[in-house]
């Protein structure tokens, strides 16, 4: 296919392996941030053809990884009020609230539906107008735009029953807080490149001048992770920390200003928990007060949710690269696909379920060669 | 028109039987509206001696062999869908199982369930496109049964089939008879049919239309049981779950390992597109007119010639074999020359949010 299978090159591919490999005199430790490349690692096996020059740590990017229980509860609570038609993207459905998931709420006969975009959420409460059409706003930068175009739209556009139920999060706070972690491992970052197709690289140059860490801005396809992972190489190998692009197709230093420009109109920075990690503060996105009329926590009274996270899930570790999710007593155990303990196992860009799916063989490797 | 006036007027006798655009509770009723229903929907598509006997039960002539026999019941929404409707999915996916257990399929049968309301106009492009699917699968529709239920009980209409074939001496592939050294071969591009759904169902359009790939599969089996015969070890029609589930079912009943190369597998381009953009893997997605099979390695060639030679096996490909290591696993070579594993889903694949 074009413009894909250029990026999939297997000669090409194997040449940047032996790249990073000639480069590499030591084993250097790099966290891919966005969920979109863990997946790319895993599925192509890349962190396998880096054996030895690179440890790849999963970083936090999987906005199902990270959505708050308790937004996932108020989630469930709206899908299942009567009047509320509730959206959202697919892979939110499966996703274990306190007691249940979406999945669970529609077989109760909740109405929740599948949306590719925001806006065919809006459109659906065009022709609704009977009914409360709820959009469930996750993810980063990278869905911040769209998500702050419908709210936009919707106020253009005088439709009174629409509303999101916002759970945005930003990248740089999360590379910040694992960077100032005494147990933080991670030398250098891939930062997402769809992120930065939003939001340039502005905000990561004082990141990599504080914290002496290389950053490149990267993209999905498996020949974009290699480059990626030997252009921060060659900076540690050279001991330089700058913020590099990789993924030039794409991203420009200023990103995309329409669209940051409408996400600034639209959002706010605020406090937001991180499923796993805690409160990061300033780390999230909420919408201003000029348009809170569209914030489905203010429409809809949802009374005091209260949540507890699993004991035995250990997400919080993983997110942070402290913990490698094969090591995680209930992986594979207690917590699979099937009967996810912890979000990282259910969406297929979790670090957990990508080790599941994917991985499984390499983890029984060693148990066969013996 | 008598019935609505004469109803509204409490003059008339209550049995409508004027001419009727769409399906009434009537028509399951048992009566004149039913026989009616069979008589102008359904027998002329499926006309043949033992269907036109009209008795309770079919009467079958089908030698002193062993049968085949095998149902489904087909729910599908859309209805009706670029490649092909429920009806002729009715046809092909029965079929098909029944040739994947090595057999010609030779009768089958049908029971609808039609909601009330269903226009006769989509009813009879559903039935005349069974019709023409049983004819060029080589088989008869020998028994039937129409139910009606209220609207809002049923999506349109759902329709069961079971067919029967006969099995051929020795030709008996299964599940379970995969050896290390065979080799995996898929009859043609795979993902076609589940992606053309879901573009109809989800108002995706795309640059290129998707075409379900819903046909018969018999007549690759005739070719491989006389060009390979009884080396064909495993037959299998990739359905709901796609090429992935199949695979991990045969891995896991023979005991063995599959290895499979990614760049050996045929994927349409829209459809590679169109699962791309939805964040869907390919492998999952349910194909309805594609098989994979499992022959000897020194049989391989002959296969795919055999297959080639049906225009619907001319893109046929080796993309897999069999292995010692990793029993009951499925993996993939990628192009980097990594290895992943290709794993049973928990449940339906989900669109992935960026």
């Amino acid at each position: 296919m074009k413009y894909l299978d250029e990026y999939r090159d297997g000669p090409i591919g194997r040449a940047l392996a032996a790249r990073i490999h000639r480069a590499a005199t030591r084993r250097w430790t790099l966290m891919e941030v966005c969920g979109g490349q863990t997946h790319t690692i895993v599925r192509q096996g890349i962190d396998a053809l880096l054996d030895g020059a690179v440890e790849m740590i999963h970083g936090p990017g999987c906005p199902v990884c990270v959505t708050p229980l308790e937004q996932i509860d108020k989630a469930l609570a709206l899908a299942a009020r009567p009047e509320v038609i509730f959206t959202s993207f697919g892979d939110m459905l499966r996703v274990p609230g306190s007691d249940c998931d979406l999945l669970a709420v529609r077989a109760r006969g909740g109405n929740v539906r599948i949306v590719y975009s925001p806006l065919d959420a809006l459109e659906l409460a065009r022709r609704h107008p009977d009914r409360e059409v709820v959009f469930f706003a996750v993810g980063f930068e990278t869905t911040a735009p769209a998500n702050a175009m419908a709210v936009w739209r919707a106020r253009e556009l005088g439709i009174p029953n629409f509303s999101i139920l916002v759970s945005h999060v930003t990248v740089p706070p999360a590379m910040r807080a694992i960077l100032a972690d005494p147990a933080n491992r991670v030398q250098g970052f891939l930062a997402a490149g769809h992120v930065c197709a939003v939001m340039g690289w502005t905000e990561y140059e004082p990141i990599a001048a504080a914290h002496r860490v290389p950053i490149v801005v990267t993209g999905f396809e498996p020949l974009d992770i290699l480059e990626g992972i030997a252009m921060a190489v060659e900076q540690l190998e050279s001991g330089r920390h700058e913020v590099e692009n990789q993924y030039v197709r794409s991203v420009t230093r200023e990103g995309t200003v329409p669209a940051r420009t409408l996400v600034e109109q639209v959002f706010e920075l605020a406090d937001r928990r991180w499923r796993g990690i805690g409160t990061i503060p300033m780390s999230g996105l909420t919408l201003r007060p000029a348009f809170a009329d569209y914030d489905a926590e203010r429409r809809f009274d949802l009374g005091t949710i209260r949540v507890s996270e699993p004991a035995e899930c250990r997400a919080g570790e993983v997110l942070t690269g402290q913990l490698k999710p094969r090591d995680c007593p209930a992986f594979g155990r207690a917590c699979t696909p099937e009967h996810p303990l912890g979000a990282p196992m259910v969406s297929s860009e979790g670090a957990c379920a990508a080790y599941f799916n994917y991985g499984r063989y390499r983890a029984a490797e060693p148990a066969e060669a013996g | 028109m008598t019935d609505a006036n004469g109803l509204a007027s409490g003059l008339a006798c209550a049995i409508p039987h004027a001419p009727h655009d769409r399906v009434q509770l009537g028509h399951g009723s048992g009566g004149k509206l039913s026989a009616a229903l069979v008589r102008d929907h359904f027998l002329p598509h499926f006309a043949n001696p033992i269907l036109d006997r009209l008795g309770d039960g079919a009467t079958l002539a089908l030698g002193t062999g062993d049968i085949a026999l095998s149902t489904d019941t087909f729910v599908v929404h859309p209805l009706e869908f670029p490649g092909g409707n429920i009806g002729s999915l009715a046809v092909h996916g029965t079929v098909n199982d029944v040739a994947m257990a090595g057999a010609t399929p030779l009768h089958l049968t049908a029971g609808f369930v039609l909601e009330e309301g269903l226009p006769f106009a989509l009813l009879d492009r559903v039935v005349a496109a069974m019709g023409a699917a049983a004819r060029a699968a080589g088989v008869t529709l020998v028994a039937g049964d129409t139910k009606v239920v209220e609207r809002g009980k049923a999506d349109g209409l759902f329709i069961n089939t079971t067919g029967i074939g006969i099995l051929h001496p020795g030709f008996r592939p299964a599940p379970d008879r995969a050896r290390e050294g065979d080799v995996v071969l898929v009859s043609g591009p795979i993902a076609r049919h589940g992606m053309a759904i879901m573009a109809v169902r989800e108002g995706l359009a795309f640059e290129a239309d998707i075409t379900s790939d819903s046909a018969a599969l018999p007549p690759l089996v005739a070719r491989l049981r006389e060009q390979v015969g009884p080396e064909v070890h495993v037959l299998r029609d990739p359905t709901r779950g796609g090429v992935a589930s199949a695979l991990n079912e045969i891995a896991a009943a023979s005991a063995v390992g599959i290895e499979l190369a990614e760049d050996a597998i045929p994927i349409p381009g829209a459809v590679a597109a169109a699962c791309e953009m939805l964040g869907l893997d390919p492998l999952y997605v349910a194909n309805e007119g594609t098989l994979l099979a499992i022959v000897p390695a020194s049989r391989a060639d002959d296969a795919l010639a055999a297959l080639r030679r049906e225009p619907i096996g001319r893109d046929a490909a080796a993309i897999g074999r069999v292995v010692r290591d990793h029993p009951g696993m499925v993996l993939m070579r990628t192009r980097l020359g990594g290895r992943r594993v290709v794993d049973l889903l928990p449940g339906d694949q989900l669109p992935r949010i960026c």
